[in-house]
């Protein structure tokens, strides 16, 4: 009470921004429904339920495709789809990006130089395009070569990323005194670089994981993602592209679904940050 | 009893352009010595060749025993068991010495548990957390429960750097690397600082090199000094005899302008 220490602020008021929020819920709502699906749909997707390319009505709240499927009980098994492809290819674009950034950024200047000379060719490389090459080198399009795809053709963006921002903290006095005091390579990794990185690269998972389910979306547009009994976005997109004048309906309703998740997640990640930085957090 | 670090003629090349050479010293337990130069003399890259730690393209030659054991050379395997042992590093601006994103405890800690995970002993978590609040006391911050649950951004510069000597003592090092702790502190602090590296490295009886291009503050530190200027050692002796009667050029005109800065000091008030 009586020493003369700055007073610690007190206790932290976490600075949850309007978009945050607004981000939150429209992701939470997307998962929500996602994980619905697995016990419950208001139809079976597969079953023809009423008249065909039928507008939105009361018992199908977004009309019905041109088999006569509710497209509603579609777009929420979309939804699924997405966030298991956008949750798998971040997942895989971690493992592969942090680990290649780590090992560049530790690596000698011979290695780190071929490493990121690499990663540029990789960048330089159109995601979709990348991704459509390892569909058609892999054994025909499913739903886990495409979330491979995603993930391999992400993880370039983040090796990068990850080699900048574990160099910027290699860089730092603290760094010195660890090992001054005796840590090894992986306890600098464990203790220092990963939580100081973290924060940044949290933020870019969530923006990544946007950029998958649209590169999901187009795959499957393009007839390389899930095969049809899967009911991706992009082929309900696809599928209605031929009566778009007639029953745009069948357009706009998955257009609103990925949008929406997409627009959520990028306001997710912009107030993310404010959340995993300590440092931040008290302004 | 050993010396803890002897320096025998040693030169620092970088793309083939000397930075340091033929420098040569030694601190022994419980010697404080002081290396002093302007920006750019060397001192650093000294002390960082002293601990194995140059940066990538520069290559030492010459000899540097830590603890009777040669750096210069070795795996940075087997050095990595006499940092932290051995010698502990006290860097200028506590601010990025530590840990931005940890809490200072736990910054402590860590180095208090690997220190006895070194020695063989078994720390449990009330052992870790009892030699935190040990050290947090021994280097004087105020209320340590309260202090080693915060982020570095929320204390002060003087509580941070004795959080950084907190830190090195968690190594319970032979000899400490001082690499101009007081500079970024304002000069109040800066004495009380200096007066607590000075009582640990009376109490515990260890070596302290210490580096810093401030004359005054030198003088109060150290016994012997080491003048450096453009990677040489000009000058080297006890402070009262370099400071006293300084025999080289450069050293007279730093010791001129110190004296110049205190008259007009002096005159001021």
């Amino acid at each position: 009470m009586t020493d003369a220490a700055p007073a610690l602020a007190p206790p932290a008021s976490r600075r949850l921004t309007p978009a945050f929020l607004v981000g939150a819920a429209l992701v939470g709502l997307h998962v929500a429904v996602g994980l619905l699906t697995l016990v419950w749909t208001p139809y079976d997707p597969a079953a023809m339920t009423g008249g065909r390319l039928a507008p939105p009505s009361l018992l199908h709240w977004a009309g019905t495709d041109r088999l006569g499927r509710d497209l509603f009980t579609e777009i929420m098994i979309g939804a699924r789809i997405a966030l298991a492809v956008g949750s798998g290819a971040v997942a895989i674009a971690a493992a592969i990006g942090v680990t290649v950034g780590l090992l560049a950024a530790f690596a000698s200047r011979a290695v780190d130089d071929v490493l990121a000379a690499t990663l540029d060719i990789l960048i330089a490389f159109p995601t979709l395009l990348l991704a459509m090459l390892i569909v058609a080198a892999g054994d025909g399009a499913n739903l886990g070569t495409a979330i491979l795809a995603i993930g391999i053709a992400a993880s370039a963006i983040v090796a990068r990323l990850t080699r900048i921002l574990a160099r910027r903290v290699l860089a730092m006095d603290y760094i010195t005194a660890a090992r001054v005091s005796g840590t090894s390579w992986l306890g600098i990794v464990r203790i220092h670089v990963l939580p100081n990185i973290w924060p940044t690269l949290i933020v870019n998972f969530a923006l990544q994981f946007g950029l998958a389910v649209i590169a999901e979306a187009s795959l499957s547009y393009l007839g390389l993602g899930a095969p049809p009994p899967n009911a991706s976005w992009g082929r309900l997109l696809q599928e209605a592209q031929a009566t778009v004048y007639t029953a745009p309906f069948g357009a706009i309703a998955p257009g609103i679904a990925l949008v929406s998740l997409v627009i959520g997640l990028n306001l997710f990640a912009d107030g993310l940050r404010d959340v995993a930085d300590p440092t931040r957090r008290r302004r | 009893m050993g010396d803890l670090l002897t320096i025998d003629d040693l030169s620092i090349r970088h793309a083939g352009r000397p930075l340091v050479s033929g420098v040569s010293l030694s601190v022994t337990a419980g010697e404080r010595l002081g290396l002093i130069g302007e920006s750019g003399s060397g001192k650093s890259l000294t002390a960082l060749a002293a601990i194995g730690l140059l940066p990538e393209g520069m290559t030492a030659s010459g000899s540097v025993r830590l603890a009777g054991r040669e750096v210069i050379g070795a795996a940075d395997r087997d050095v990595v068991g006499l940092r932290g042992t051995a010698v502990a590093t006290i860097f200028q601006e506590p601010l990025t010495a530590l840990d931005p994103l940890m809490r200072i405890g736990d910054q402590i800690a860590e180095v208090a548990r690997r220190r006895a995970r070194r020695d063989g002993r078994s720390l449990s978590r009330a052992g870790v957390a009892a030699e935190v609040t040990a050290l947090m006391a021994r280097v004087a911050l105020p209320d340590p429960a309260r202090l080693s649950r915060a982020y570095p951004h929320e204390m002060s510069g003087g509580q941070r750097q004795r959080a950084a000597i907190a830190m090195a003592l968690a190594c319970r090092p032979r000899l400490l690397i001082a690499d101009e702790p007081t500079t970024a502190l304002d000069v109040t602090t800066q004495a009380e600082v200096l007066k607590l590296l000075e009582t640990l490295v009376r109490e515990e009886n260890m070596g302290l090199l210490f580096i810093s291009h401030d004359l005054p503050v030198v003088g109060a530190a150290v016994d012997r000094v080491v003048v450096l200027r453009a990677g040489e050692m000009v000058e080297e002796g006890t402070v009262a005899e370099v400071f006293g009667r300084p025999r080289h050029p450069y050293t007279i005109g730093l010791v001129e302008a110190a004296r110049a800065f205190d008259r007009a000091i002096g005159a001021a008030l």
